[in-house]
């Protein structure tokens, strides 16, 4: 017996949600197409509009693939090293989902600005890191940094080591076993938080206004664009650009709830598969069992005969 | 016999889980990366906030305008929380037990603040209740606006934490109270509301977090207007601005530490809370 809300909660919620969310929304993008297409395109075609588009994707090109690389070797060293000093690492790997994204972009600009702490050495190397796109490019990968650690950790930690351990006693050498073994295991996890990291820098407006300089049409990102449209009473502009990123986050969205419904279609293909058939019901040593190439090419097969 | 096979066999195991546990490439790759992303600029702000401590840090956090922001910041943050103690918790016992038709529509709007960047969250409601409204309501520049970009914000913080919780509940126990004659709002007060505090709680202080440091929903629809409606992160992205880093870094100091007592505080009552449920 569960019990349900009253008739009047769930309309007090509707309206809340309706009044927050789905009203201001859909005036937006109704705003955006209410003039026309063509004012629409209009917008979308200025220099400056297309410029910010393209740094946005540059800087989301590569501030995604470090967080990724990192996050995965971060949740490696979280679940499996033995190193004292990893017990401050989650802590910290978690700090920049809570920070100010304009505490974010003022440690970033006193760490790497002209007078900061390494901004005279890179600078001495030619870099300009501050009030360019490089500084841009760390802000991204400041705020996007948690993504990928928090959701493959948790699955490392579940599935162990037995299969990997397995693995390197039948003679698969490192990189063998994390790309049959490992990554086949934790795929769904990276995938899904790379969506949320590429969502999350994609957006990021705070920390790249302290750190971007606002040079239109050199450091200014599409979320910088909106504000400023905004700021210059250019509301077709502003709406335009804020439609473009509105449209981004529900297609990252239906991406994330696509990922999610996979996920819970094959999660019982993979729990079989772990079992491994050890030498009580063969006869045959496991090291002979878990050929990792074999088993990362029939993983339906295996979990269908078991 | 076996002792000769298993030591050859075994020893890429032994070499592996060496490997692993010290893990030297990994372990300074991490560091190195988190060192120059998150720790370095980190030291360097609370460097900055601390070697100009004696020459107006302090100063720049005891004055009256500081304070009114702190004041402001702190004030909205907490409201927004218990808003959202309270609403998503609502929302969470909707999504989860109510069946109506577009209930899957409201799931994935709730996620919509958290994947919508926070510059367009702060253009779309002043799309609709700011000096353009088609409502005929302007509330740009007051307080009413910040809780309103602040509730925005805030919404999946709570839902989301409370919903899986709830999911979870075993429905016994609920079937037991209500045949002993507890019903609505004694069977939520007594027999619901005590096994979501824990998740109830952790929701909030994200929330509460978030208020705290958000500037992008703000930024437009605050005014910045001084002892009014200015925050303490749009006072600090102004003094930045003004090149008063400085009093910028001690301010965001104060800021810094309010977030990790938060989040600190709430996970020390939570697993005290778990502690006596056990």
């Amino acid at each position: 017996m569960r019990t349900r809300p009253p008739r009047w909660v769930r309309w007090l919620v509707l309206a809340y949600v309706a009044a927050l969310i789905g009203a201001p929304v859909g005036l937006v993008l109704y705003n955006a197409f209410a003039s026309g297409l063509a004012i629409f395109w209009a917008a979308l075609m200025r220099p400056e509009a297309l410029h910010a588009i393209g740094l946005t994707l540059l800087v989301t090109a590569i501030a995604v693939p470090f967080n990724t690389v990192f996050g995965v070797v971060c949740a490696f060293v979280l679940v499996r090293s033995r190193n004292p000093l990893r017990g401050i690492l989650g802590p910290l790997v978690s700090l920049p989902l809570a920070l100010s994204p304009v505490v974010v972009g003022l440690a970033l600009l006193l760490a790497y600005g002209a007078r900061g702490w390494l901004g005279p050495t890179f600078s001495g190397l030619g870099l300009r890191v501050m009030f360019d796109v490089p500084g841009i490019v760390l802000a991204t990968m400041f705020v996007g940094l948690p993504f990928v650690v928090r959701a493959v950790e948790p699955v490392l930690r579940e599935f162990g080591v037995d299969q990997e351990e397995a693995a390197a006693i039948s003679g698969a050498s490192a990189l063998q076993t994390f790309w049959y073994v490992t990554l086949p295991n934790i795929r769904h996890a990276v995938g899904y938080s790379v969506v949320l990291t590429i969502a999350r820098s994609v957006g990021e407006f705070g920390a790249v206004s302290v750190v971007s300089g606002h040079l239109v049409g050199r450091t200014q990102t599409l979320t910088q664009y909106v504000g400023d449209r905004y700021m210059a009473f250019d509301l077709a502009g502003a709406y335009m650009a804020a439609t473009m990123l509105g449209v981004l986050a529900v297609l990252s969205l239906a991406g994330l709830t696509a990922l999610r419904n996979t996920v819970s279609e094959t999660e019982s293909a993979p729990r079989q598969q772990r079992l491994p058939q050890g030498p009580a019901t063969t006869g045959k040593p496991v090291a002979m069992q878990l050929e990792p190439e074999t088993e990362s090419r029939l993983p339906s097969s295996t979990a269908r005969a078991a | 016999m076996a002792t000769v096979s298993d030591a050859v066999q075994l020893e890429p195991l032994h070499r592996l889980r060496r490997s692993v546990r010290q893990a030297p490439v990994g372990f300074g790759l991490t560091s190195l990366y988190l060192s120059l992303v998150v720790l370095i600029p980190l030291a360097a702000l609370i460097g900055q906030a601390a070697g100009t401590w004696d020459q107006g840090g302090w100063l720049a956090i005891s004055n009256p305008q500081t304070l009114a922001a702190l004041e402001l910041t702190v004030g909205t943050s907490v409201l927004v929380t218990l808003v959202n103690m309270v609403v998503g918790t609502a929302t969470a016992w909707v999504l989860v037990r109510d069946t109506f038709a577009g209930r899957s529509i409201l799931d994935a709007a709730i996620d919509l603040p958290l994947a919508l960047p926070t510059i367009v969250a702060g253009l779309t409601l002043l799309a609709l209740y700011g000096p353009n409204s088609p409502l005929g309501v302007n509330v740009a520049y007051t307080r009413l606006a910040i809780v309103l970009a602040l509730l925005f914000v805030t919404f999946p913080f709570v839902v989301r934490t409370v919903q899986p919780v709830l999911i979870a509940l075993d429905p016994e126990v609920e079937a037991a109270a209500r045949t002993m004659g507890a019903g609505g709002w004694t069977l939520f007060r007594h027999i619901i509301l005590p096994q979501l505090w824990p998740a109830l709680l952790s929701g909030a202080a994200l929330a509460f977090a978030r208020a705290l440091g958000e500037y992008g929903a703000v930024v437009l629809l605050s005014g910045n207007i001084p002892f009014s409606t200015q925050l303490a992160s749009v006072y600090i992205f102004g003094e930045v601005e003004q090149g008063s880093t400085g009093s910028a870094a001690a301010i965001s100091l104060v800021l810094l530490v309010l977030t990790v007592v938060a989040l600190v505080g709430v996970d020390v009552l939570r697993r005290r809370w778990n502690s006596y449920a056990d």
